[in-house]
Parts: structure tokens; sequence; C-alpha cells
């Protein structure tokens, strides 16, 4: 779909990205914008008076705006502009957690989190007293609400998940997860880097108290991110950054006053190209439909892993997961040598633990090779990748 | 040594490699090194006595590169002196970054000499040598 739209392909003529999962190519658009941001308006927000300096200032508020509709928060007051998505989870940990956790209180995550929906929260147990448990995932490495409610105690105070894991590619049942959480006094906390790229999310509508994506993995720039979180517990995070543009006043006296959110929350100059690039992507997408990419991910991935099958030494670990990521191995070959061979056909995906290190401990593979698919990616580029697996006795004559 | 007989030798040691396995004798030195822009993972596991190394094994996972540069080095060092070993880690290192080397002392570990022409992959060519220097530190410091 719309690979015209995209210049790596016009650049590239015979590459093939499948490691959407690590990041995205960008529309002209979302480039365009970026770069007439750098050329023809160039100015801070929320600083000047002249002309340059007010669009700039509207257009990043502009961008607040649709990242708001985007994900149907209540308010953009509710919208953070961050680095990414490793920025809006230690936000979400040590801003607001720090402070609102005790010690013996319980975090719940799954041991196929991404590293930074498990670091942060390791860290702040060591800090607190504060305990983070497992949930158990099932034979096909997914998350139920079942497994879930066994491991819920009276302790348990967050449970912090992927949308969809970027190993196993599994969606998991958020909107159950959350009535349950809340009934229960409960918070949830959602890393969306890899879902909200590809799924319609609704904040409103699956509940969500707290939500961490990146720009660079929904064709923006890489650099901006975002955090949501309702405004209730947003309006309580202390700041991670003090400085400029997010102070009303100070005084010799040390009398301060802050501003209110969403500035609060973003002192320092932003990220501005990045955030602008973005509302571009966010644009692009919708004008798209998440919906339809959703779909043509599916149809993709089911056709990916029918043709997998005609390959004998192959492994796919995931066959049952929605999103569109699939993960495997050739026989007794060390997935790097794979991904190194598929470079040679101009092939990229990705090999490794994928940043997910404890998933080793379910799929009992430490290292494999990831495919993961976005609008963009076709049949034919499947058909060729199938065409070189099948030679894939010759690994060796080509990487060594 | 034409390169299909390279292949041949490297993907045999990769795939069969030597004395791979899985030690737990505190006689033996262990150091891990994992490859930071990668993924290869190796510990190596080395006993020495007075100076020599008596025994070598290591285990982990790695590309056919490391594996078989591992497997190769292990038979190479294995009754060496210490100071034997690190003269030839010195020429394999020399050989690596395309300086002049002594081809005689480094045997079945010059199949690397073209390691050069992908940079990407000296990383993995030089990780067993990486992982013995750790050990011998270790030893020195022990002393």
């Amino acid at each position: 779909m719309h690979r015209e739209d995209f210049l790596m392909f016009e650049n590239n003529q015979n590459l093939i990205y499948f490691d959407n999962g690590a990041t995205t190519f960008k529309p002209k658009r979302v480039v365009d914008k970026v770069v007439d941001y750098y050329t023809k308006y160039t100015a801070n927000a929320h600083r000047g008076d002249y002309d340059i300096s007010l669009k700039v200032d509207n257009e990043y508020e502009e961008a607040r705006e649709v990242v708001r509709h985007f994900i149907n928060a209540k308010s953009s007051k509710e919208i953070i502009f961050t680095k990414g998505t490793t920025e809006s989870m230690n936000m979400i940990v040590f801003s607001f957690m720090k402070y609102y956790l005790h010690k013996g209180d319980e975090i719940l995550i799954t041991k196929a989190e991404h590293a930074s929906n498990v670091l942060p929260w390791f860290e702040l147990e060591k800090e607190l007293g504060v305990s983070v448990k497992y949930i158990p995932l099932t034979s096909e490495y997914k998350v139920t609400l079942d497994n879930l409610k066994n491991v819920v105690t009276e302790k348990t105070k967050v449970i912090s998940l992927a949308h969809v894991t970027n190993v196993i590619g599994d969606i998991r049942p958020i909107k159950e997860i959350t009535e349950f959480a809340h009934d229960n006094n409960i918070l949830v906390v959602i890393d969306g880097a890899q879902s909200v790229p590809h799924l319609k999310t609704d904040v409103e509508d699956l509940d969500i108290d707290f939500l961490a994506f990146s720009g660079h993995k929904m064709l923006g720039p890489t650099g901006v991110g975002v955090l949501y979180a309702k405004e209730k517990y947003l309006e309580k995070f202390r700041p991670f950054n003090y400085g400029g543009g997010m102070n009303s006043r100070f005084e010799s006296t040390k009398e301060i006053e802050y501003k209110e959110l969403p500035l609060r929350l973003e002192a320092g100059t932003e990220n501005i190209a990045g955030v602008l690039g973005l509302k571009e992507a966010i644009l692009y997408l919708e004008s798209i439909g998440i919906e339809n990419i959703h779909k043509h991910e599916q149809e993709l991935r089911e056709y990916l892993i029918k043709r997998l099958k005609e390959v004998s030494n192959i492994t796919v670990y995931n066959e049952n997961s929605e999103a569109g990521i699939v993960v495997f191995n050739i026989e007794n070959i060390f997935a790097e040598d794979t991904s190194r061979f598929l470079n040679h056909y101009g092939i990229c995906i990705r090999a490794g633990n994928h940043c997910t290190k404890m998933v080793k401990d379910e799929i009992k593979v430490k290292n494999t090779c990831r495919i993961s698919l976005y609008l963009y990616n076709t049949k034919e580029e499947i058909d060729k990748l199938i065409e070189v697996l099948k030679e894939n006795n010759k690994i060796y004559d080509i990487i060594l | 040594m034409d390169n299909s007989l390279k292949r041949e030798i490297i993907v045999d040691n990769a795939s069969n490699p030597y004395h791979k396995k899985k030690v737990e004798d505190d006689n033996f030195i262990k150091a891990n090194t994992h490859n930071e822009s990668c993924i290869d993972n190796i510990d190596l596991y080395v006993k020495i006595k007075d100076g020599v190394v008596i025994d070598a094994y290591f285990d982990g996972e790695a590309c056919a590169i490391t594996t078989s540069a591992t497997s190769i080095m292990l038979r190479k060092i294995i009754g060496k002196s210490v100071d034997d070993a690190r003269n030839i880690m010195k020429e394999y290192y020399k050989m690596i970054n395309e300086e002049e080397y002594k081809e005689n002392m480094l045997d079945e570990l010059n199949l690397y000499s073209d390691i050069s022409k992908q940079a990407s992959r000296k990383k993995c060519a030089i990780l067993p040598f990486q992982t013995l220097e750790k050990t011998f530190k270790i030893y020195e410091e022990s002393k």
C-alpha cells in the first residue's frame, strides 16, 4: 500500500524492509514537514511575538490536538511530548509511581515485556521496596484475564503491559484487563510502542490510565514520542525536568510558580521538528485508516505464515499471534547468520532478543529472527523472502 | 587455501565445535564476552597451571564466525603457556587488522585472514581472544 509515498523505496529500488518493529520509513509529507520547519519557519515555540514563532506555536499545539484525537483522549492537556516510549515509561514510573506506590505494593508485568517496561520497575523495586511480579503466559505466550486473576493479590497496585508485544506479537485483552483492574483499585500502564502504530487505540474506550508510544515506529521522526495519562493522574506527576518553558515565574526569594499541564511537564525546548513531523505522520495514517492498515498486516501475516511452512527447516514461534510480527529460526542456524544471509539479498530483518531478554524463559530460545510488517510491505516481498529462504542450504556460501 | 575448503573448515567448527560445554569446576577460570553490537555471547572456561593452559572449554550462543574461531582457538592454545598464547593472540590481531603478521604461528586461525573485508565481522572474529585475555588477567591477578 502507498509505497509511492516513501522516498526510501525510490532511493533503494530492491530493498525489502521487514524491521518495522524497530523503526519505520517516513512518508514524503513527514520529511517535507521537518524540512519546512528548518527552512521556512525555524523559531522556538511558546516564546516569541513574531509571526514565525506564533506559527510554530500554533502548529505545535495543533500537533497535540492531532495526537489527542488520534487516541481519543478527553483533553489535549493529557498529551505530553517526550523523546519516545522509553522516556514516557520512565516518567510514568519515576514522576508518578515513585510517589504513588509504597513499600510492599506489587506491580505485575510479564516476561515478554520490552526492557523499557521492565528496567524502570526493577529500579523502583530497589528504591522503594515494591515488588515486581510476573503474570504467567499461556502455552501460546499470551496474557489472559484468568492468568492475571491468579496472580493479583490485595497488594497489587499496578499492571503494566505492552498492548502488543514486540517478539510474540500477541494483542493483549486490554479492555477486559482495565475493567477488572479498576474494579480492584489497580492502575493500568500500557506500552503502546508496537500497538499505537498498527491498531486503533482509544484510551477512553480501553479505559487506559497511562499510555506510552513513539513517533518513529509510526512513520514519524525519531526522538519524539508521547506520554498520555488521565488528567487526574497527570496532575500529580512531578516534573522530570525543571527549567525554561515549564515555569510561570520565579523570584530570588525562591517563590516559584509552575505552569499548568501540559507545559509543566515539557521543560526546555522540545523536539519541535519531531512533534510537527509526528503530526503529519498521524494525519497520514488517519488518511489511510488505521483499521485498513491493521487488516493489510493481518492478510500479509497469514500469507507469510502459510508460505514459511513451505520451507521445511524453519520453526515459527508465534503462529497464532494477531499482530504483524512473525518470529522464526532456521534449524541449527544462529539467528544473526540468517539475518546476514537475508541481507545479502537486500532483505532487512531483525535477529536477536529484541530488547526482550526475559522472553527466552518462555519460548526457550534466546535469539530469533523477527519479521515485522507495515502498510508498505507486499506479498511480492514475501515471495522473494521465501524464494531466498528456500535456498538456505547455501547460507554459509553466502555469509562466509 | 581455496575458499570452499576454508568455508568447509569454518562450518565444520561452527556445527561441531571443539570443547563446547558448560563447565562447573572451580579450577577453571570463567570469563564472558558478549558482542555489544550483535548477539554473540560466549563463556570461556580456562584451567591454567604454572602458567600453562592445561584445559579449556566454551559455551554460549554465537554466530558461525565466533563459534568456529573459538573452537579453533581452543585447539590451538591448549597445552601452550600463557605467554605463547598471548604471542599467538598478537599475531592474530595483526592479521585481523591487516598488518604484517607471522602466518606460520596461526595455522588454522589463518582462515580468518579475509575477515577485515567485512568490517562488521571483525568483532565476531576477535571475540574468543578478547575473552581469553580476560581469563589470563584473572589468572594473573589471582597469583
